[in-house]
């Protein structure tokens, strides 16, 4: 199926058929919302029952590749803002390049991502058989030092999936949109892609001050 | 959205506060603030009809009732 902006049957205006397509990714994101939600309650529960044990654990996470990552992060939503708002105004040009600086981001965001997952996997940090956590080994601490270690991989793997999948969109986007598809009057896969990479943003804004920030001080 | 950018900076800096539990408030403060001017600004949510903020506020609030509802059962199971 190839669309180009005609105005389906069902619909009375290209605005309510634009207002229903932003509509149905929103509901799409609201299952989203509860997907990691669902994670967010078990960090929350575990977090609670074992306050020390975590905070121990979280500091051993690099904060300023952390930091750095969630300003990269930020800024790939800020050129994805600036993507939707070049497609609505038919500045195509713009709208690749654009869509292009939100893709590298991205990339530098899960290389950064990547470099952190080696250093916990040089520290023996991943939960498993080598697991090994400070200098006097105590099974019923490592334990649940392994629980903060598995939510963290379980969160930020979740999300970096999500970025995967948000990067082969991308990708997608900035084929047809070199074509000159995207025009103001059809822009819908590049809004409601760019509704999904926020979402994937705002799910890193939580995750960020939750597994490095806490107690830090 | 320049005003996204300069929180992270203050999430930083806001961590040496030398008050137990505030840290915590502090920060989640925080990233409501940038997540919410994410979805209003970045997400259009400001602009969207009333239908669409419906939807947005309903995924909030069922996000809530699932932490609210879990964790008053949990911290008051004494007997655990």
């Amino acid at each position: 199926m190839h669309r180009t902006g005609e105005l389906f049957g069902q619909y009375k205006t290209m605005e309510q058929q634009r207002e229903t397509a932003s509509l149905g990714m929103w509901i799409f994101l609201s299952t989203e919302v509860l997907f990691f939600g669902g994670m967010f309650m078990t960090y929350t529960l575990n977090r609670s029952t074992y306050p020390d044990v975590f905070s121990e654990a979280s500091k051993t996470i690099r904060l300023s590749l952390g930091a750095i990552n969630t300003v990269v992060l930020i800024g790939s939503s800020l050129t994805m803002a600036m993507a939707v708002w070049a497609s609505q105004v038919g500045k195509k040009k713009l709208l690749t390049i654009f869509l292009v600086a939100t893709l590298v981001l991205g990339c530098v965001f899960l290389g950064i991502k990547g470099v952190e997952y080696h250093e916990k996997y040089v520290e023996h940090h991943i939960p498993g058989w080598n697991f090994q956590f400070g200098e006097h080994p105590d099974t019923a601490t490592d334990a649940h030092t392994q629980l903060f270690f598995s939510l963290y991989f379980a969160m930020t793997g979740m999300h970096a999936l999500h970025m995967i999948i948000g990067a082969g969109l991308l990708l997608w986007l900035i084929k047809e949109s070199m074509r000159g598809r995207f025009t103001p009057e059809y822009n819908t896969p590049v809004e409601n892609i760019g509704l999904y990479w926020h979402f994937v943003d705002i799910v890193w804004i939580f995750l960020f001050p939750l597994l490095y920030l806490i107690d830090r001080h | 959205m320049i005003c996204t950018v300069l929180t992270v900076v203050a999430a930083e800096i806001d961590l040496n506060q030398y008050f137990g539990g505030l840290n915590i408030i502090v920060a989640l403060t925080i990233a409501v603030f940038k997540a919410s001017l994410v979805v209003l600004f970045f997400m259009h949510g400001k602009y969207s009809p009333k239908r669409t903020q419906m939807v947005i506020i309903a995924s909030i609030f069922w996000l809530g009732i699932m932490l609210f509802m879990t964790m008053s059962d949990y911290v008051t199971r004494l007997w655990s």
